[in-house]
């Protein structure tokens, strides 16, 4: 496995967000965590990287405790796209060489324009990264997320925010980028049609409890009486 | 007149007090005809100034007739003083008291100690208490504008900061731009004022330099050295206080804890889980 929560939880002022959820994760699985709004999928998925502190339970990563690796360390091997892309000011080329260079490291223009080409904004470089559209900055996160290779890819609902066409081409772009660097990930989503598009596994979140979790067929037949 | 009226300058004083005050009154009354209600708050805003200025004026009094060491506890109990109220403005930081606390006496107080002992700042009580507190005011306003903007900039860019997180950047660099910001936007004040002196005003201990007879370029360039070591001090504790208000926006482990709800979590398990954070 290469990601696994045992009993984990996170009570927020009384309340449980989490409640107790146990989970594996196979290596190159994409599971896609759906459920009602409120139901814990966001905070779920922010105790998978640490953003958030579970109150008890933990995350295993690769068979380590996660508060045994330092955060940034954990961050980068786990990384994360928002619901809506928070480009940092400057170029499209200066967000995604923001994460290797938080370790030193630097890429070469070679590798920004490779990253670019992945997700379909060639010749984008050097445009500024505060005029894309909805998409387009979607793109950018899904190619700065990558620029730091990670082997596990957190989603919280990419595709909510954006109009139907982008919706789909940012789809398709998360399944061919996760196929093309063998990346496991998770992804939140309200769209059942589109968990069963994306995912191999799927995870039902109620008050935040698991209420299901398996095979995207099986699941989604069960609960929801999908063909 | 008044001068005809009160020969005695204890009564003069008073006199001229009174009429200072009668203005203020009547600017309050002639608000009230347009319907905006200050008296009550400037009446009791009147009394405590009459009050907390007469007691700083019979404690310095008290110290001119007392040791030399008494002057570093007046300051001391200003710098307490400062703190409380500027943690009390900026209530949102995490453990406000301490960095306010910690800030200023290292800028208030670092840059009274090496200016006394430089000889720039005299050490006779009736010096150094007034011009300490001077230092110590603006510090205090400094820290509180910059602790105040650097709070309200981290919880207004929540998401870049995480985002910057979940890339694996530090805390550091996660909120570096809002620590510039505050820095900057805390030290305007002193910077205006150094760059308006003399134009725009002149400032009142060069006034009150003047009227005790001391020859106005005296005056003047003790009033630029006064409000140099003003900038030097408020710089130092905006950069101390917005140093520490970064380490308490998050936690040990680079988790952002200064947003702009104010959930509490509840307290993960003790021990072993938590030795390894």
């Amino acid at each position: 496995m290469i990601l696994r929560t045992e009993r984990l939880s996170r009570v927020v002022d009384g309340r449980a967000l989490v409640d107790e959820v146990s989970l594996d994760v196979r290596e190159g699985e994409v599971l896609a965590v759906v459920g009602p709004s409120g139901s814990g999928k966001s905070s779920l998925l922010r105790l998978l990287n640490r953003l958030d502190e579970p109150t008890s339970g933990t995350v295993f990563l690769q068979g380590r405790d996660h508060r045994e690796l330092p955060p940034r360390e954990l961050r980068r091997r786990v990384g994360m796209i928002m619901q809506t892309a928070s480009l940092f000011p400057g170029s499209v080329a200066d967000n995604l060489r923001f994460g290797p260079e938080q370790r030193g490291a630097t890429i070469s223009d070679e590798a920004v324009a490779r990253l670019l080409e992945l997700v379909g904004l060639s010749g984008f470089a050097e445009r500024d990264a505060a005029r894309l559209s909805g998409g387009e900055a979607q793109r950018v996160a899904i190619a700065r997320a990558v620029a730091n290779e990670p082997i596990v890819l957190l989603l919280d609902e990419p595709t909510s925010a954006l109009d139907d066409r982008s919706k789909r081409d940012v789809e398709r772009l998360v399944r061919d980028v996760v196929a093309a660097r063998r990346l496991t990930c998770i992804i939140i989503t309200h769209d059942l049609a589109q968990a069963a598009r994306v995912a191999t596994d799927v995870l039902e979140l109620r008050a935040g409890r698991v209420e299901r979790i398996g095979p995207v067929k099986e699941v989604l037949r069960a609960a929801y009486d999908l063909p | 007149m008044l001068r005809m009226i009160f020969p005695d300058p204890l009564r003069l004083t008073l006199a001229q007090a009174v009429v200072a005050s009668a203005a203020a009154i009547a600017i309050a009354l002639l608000a009230r005809r347009r319907h905006i209600r200050v008296e009550k708050d400037l009446a009791l805003a009147l009394v405590r100034g009459v009050v907390q200025i007469s007691a700083v004026g019979s404690v310095l009094l008290l110290m001119l007739r007392g040791p030399g060491w008494l002057a570093v506890v007046a300051l001391g109990a200003m710098v307490l003083a400062a703190a409380a109220t500027s943690s009390r403005r900026a209530k949102r930081v995490p453990g406000a008291f301490r960095i306010s606390l910690q800030a200023i006496a290292a800028g208030a107080g670092s840059v009274i100690l090496i200016m006394a002992l430089m000889g720039v700042i005299d050490t006779r009580v009736t010096t150094l208490v007034p011009v300490g507190s001077m230092l110590i005011a603006n510090a205090m306003n400094a820290n509180t504008l910059a602790l105040e903007r650097f709070r309200a900039e981290v919880a207004s860019h929540e998401r870049l900061v995480e985002t910057a997180l979940a890339l694996a950047a530090s805390p550091e660099a996660s909120v570096a731009p809002y620590v510039q910001s505050s820095f900057a936007a805390s030290l305007t004040p002193a910077i205006d004022n150094l760059r308006s002196l003399g134009i725009v005003w002149i400032p009142g201990l060069m006034t009150g330099m003047v009227l005790s007879g001391t020859p106005p370029v005296h005056a003047a360039l003790y009033q630029f050295v006064t409000l140099a070591m003003i900038f030097a001090s408020s710089g130092l504790t905006c950069l101390v206080g917005t140093t520490l208000a970064r380490a308490s926006a998050f936690s040990p482990a680079e988790q952002l804890v200064m947003r702009a709800s104010a959930a509490r979590p509840a307290a993960p398990p003790r021990g072993r889980a938590a030795a390894r954070a």
